[in-house]
């Protein structure tokens, strides 16, 4: 049995754990550790992907129970990119948080940590009651991150984005019941199975239950009409905490990909296709709608926020294709996304620490010191959002568009990408020109010293760092993401991995 | 007892609804506790109801109480448990800073 598979998840939560011991190290120490941790999780993770990386499947059975008894851990391709893309953010969200926004409450570290766990173990349980759990550890570290630094605004973003999340709990334990209670399991591998071999009686049953588990994903996905929490909750948030926030939607993709490919995948008999005829719509919907809200917004973090639900939109609306390319085209846009809606959050609040009373108020105002520096970093940001080439947002949507060419709503999907671009466009030159162009006469300001500058801008020009290796490096990253897509769309080699280890028929 | 079992759960999943769609966060949290108790006696009926049975499987022994729903039930409550501790002190928080018990925070006119 391969212990690498279960290290990506004991580590964070050791990590979290070790700093609450009487021991009390000074911050330096907590830093020090904290980002020690994620390096580790980092190199955890790339070798991982390289374990698994000519197809195999590594499964990982806890306490040595035969699946479907037991709870798996399963470490495929799709895992193993979500990690890598995971802990990559983590490391440079920690990178500004340690610059001081760490300091404003107690625990970060450790919730941080914990965000880490819970997120790396959704990610490569097989379990389903067990994602629930590590859906139930990411919020909860979240809500304690989301709080974090305190203030009314932050206080009344936070009850939503709990309450919400808390109804979204028992929606998924209430489909999770109904799975157990038709199908007698809980192993997502023996689920596949079972659901596919159901009697007709059960059907409907099982469809009910597939789509409240739908509806859950789709409320952490932050897809129509479940996106309301979101703006709030992102736009109150502190800057790392935002930034890590970026993939908490992605976990809620992750999980419709990872179910309703596996149990109600194109094998699954009468439950097959299950939200196809809702993904695609939906989907193109809240592209329009996100869109629209960045154009509509009058500070900067809201317009981040309401990119980041246009952002999801164009990934499912990938994912909705249902076909290889399609797939691939969207496992390459999550990365991709991910970093870009991160740098702007970071940076939306490097531009209004220097706004003064302003903020990031979308309203004239002084010029921001280090204008160019700032300006240019906002600029190749916008353009990988807005999905303007030669950037990774481009290629993105164009292999979004390319795998569409042969579906049935073509000129829907076409015009909704194109248009929910544009109006990003209009969103983000309005934007840009506002905060560095149409600027209000001020005397000059001294510059700022440069060691301090680099340290704030070094995680945003990271993450805008990795968009670039994602448009130099597609070829490479585009092959990874159409090998994940193709084992997700033969889920019997998963199915047989957890089942069958032995490999004896 | 099927029935009973599920006219409850109804009832509670019902009242559960009601409260968490009200504007005060008190009522919010009772909903929330309200819809847990709906979940956990559902995810305890998804065993199947038996009276009386060993909780494995023996040779002499008629049937056997499903095991499986009982220890998720348990996870789901100290899920619960906590997640009501935690959302009971974030609404006492928001009624400190906001100056009132509205979700939104806002004083009604």
């Amino acid at each position: 049995m391969n212990h690498l598979v279960i290290a990506p998840v004991l580590l964070p939560l050791l990590a979290g754990i070790l700093p609450l011991l009487p021991h009390h190290p000074t911050m330096r120490q907590r830093r020090l550790f904290s980002i020690a941790a994620v390096v580790a999780q980092l190199g955890l993770a790339l070798a991982l992907m390289a374990a698994v990386s000519d197809g195999k499947i590594l499964v990982y059975t806890l306490g040595h129970w035969p699946a479907p008894f037991g709870i798996v851990l399963v470490a495929d391709r799709l895992a193993a990119w979500m990690l890598v893309i995971t802990t990559l953010l983590a490391l440079f969200a920690l990178l500004d948080a340690i610059r001081g926004a760490d300091t404003a409450g107690r625990h970060f570290h450790i919730l941080f940590q914990f965000q880490l766990f819970g997120l790396n173990g959704a990610f490569l349980t097989g379990d389903l009651f067990n994602l629930f759990v590590f859906f139930e550890v990411l919020l909860i570290a979240s809500y304690g991150l989301l709080l974090h630094g305190g203030g009314p605004e932050r206080t009344r973003a936070g009850l939503h984005f709990v309450v919400v999340n808390l109804v979204g709990s028992t929606l998924f334990l209430f489909a999770v019941g109904t799975l157990y209670g038709v199908l007698g399991t809980l192993n997502m591998a023996d689920l596949a199975v079972k659901a596919a071999a159901a009697p007709p009686e059960n059907v409907a049953l099982i469809r009910a239950a597939g789509l409240v588990l739908f509806g859950v994903f789709a409320l952490k996905a932050a897809l129509l009409p479940f996106h309301l929490w979101l703006p709030a909750a992102y736009a109150h948030a502190s800057a790392p905490v935002a930034a890590l926030f970026a993939i908490m939607t992605k976990v809620g993709a992750y999980s419709m990909l990872r179910v309703h490919t596996l149990i109600f995948g194109a094998g699954a008999g009468p439950a097959a296709g299950l939200s196809e005829p809702w993904l695609l719509p939906l989907a193109l919907a809240t592209v329009i709608v996100g869109m629209l809200g960045a154009v509509a917004s009058t500070h900067l973090r809201r317009q981040v926020a309401w990119l980041v639900v246009a952002s999801v939109g164009s990934l499912l609306a990938a994912f909705g294709l249902a076909t290889t390319a399609g797939l691939a085209a969207g496992l390459y846009y999550l990365p991709h996304t991910t970093f870009a809606t991160a740098a702007l959050f970071l940076l939306a609040d490097a531009i209004a620490r220097r706004r003064g009373a302003l903020g990031d108020r979308l309203d004239p105002g002084p010029a921001t010191t280090s204008p160019r520096l700032l300006g240019g970093l906002f600029f190749v940001a916008a353009m990988a959002v807005a999905g303007l080439p030669p950037l990774s947002g481009f290629l993105g949507k164009f292999l979004t568009l390319h795998a569409a060419l042969d579906h049935p709503l073509l000129p829907w999907i076409m015009g909704t990408v194109l248009a929910g671009g544009l109006l990003g466009l209009i969103a983000l030159a309005r934007t840009g020109s506002l905060l560095f162009y149409r600027v209000l006469p001020s005397e000059a300001r001294a510059a700022e010293p440069w060691p301090a500058l680099v340290r704030e801008t070094l995680p945003i020009i990271g993450l805008l760092l990795l968009g670039l290796g994602l448009t130099v490096g597609a070829g490479p990253a585009l092959d990874q993401a159409r090998a994940i897509a193709a084992q997700m769309l033969e889920p019997q080699a998963y199915i047989q991995a957890v089942l069958n280890p032995g490999g004896t028929p | 007892m099927e029935a009973l079992m599920a006219l409850i759960i109804g009832l509670l999943t019902g009242c559960g609804v009601y409260l968490v769609l009200r504007a005060r966060t008190f009522p919010v949290v009772l909903g929330l506790t309200f819809l847990s108790y709906a979940v956990n006696l559902f995810l305890f009926a998804m065993g199947r109801l038996t009276i009386g049975q060993p909780p494995v499987i023996a040779a002499q022994a008629a049937g056997y109480a499903d095991p499986v729903p009982q220890a998720l039930v348990l996870t789901a409550i100290v899920i619960g448990f906590a997640m009501t501790a935690f959302v009971i002190v974030l609404a006492l928080k928001a009624r400190a800073e906001l100056g009132n018990d509205h979700v939104d925070g806002k004083q009604e006119p």
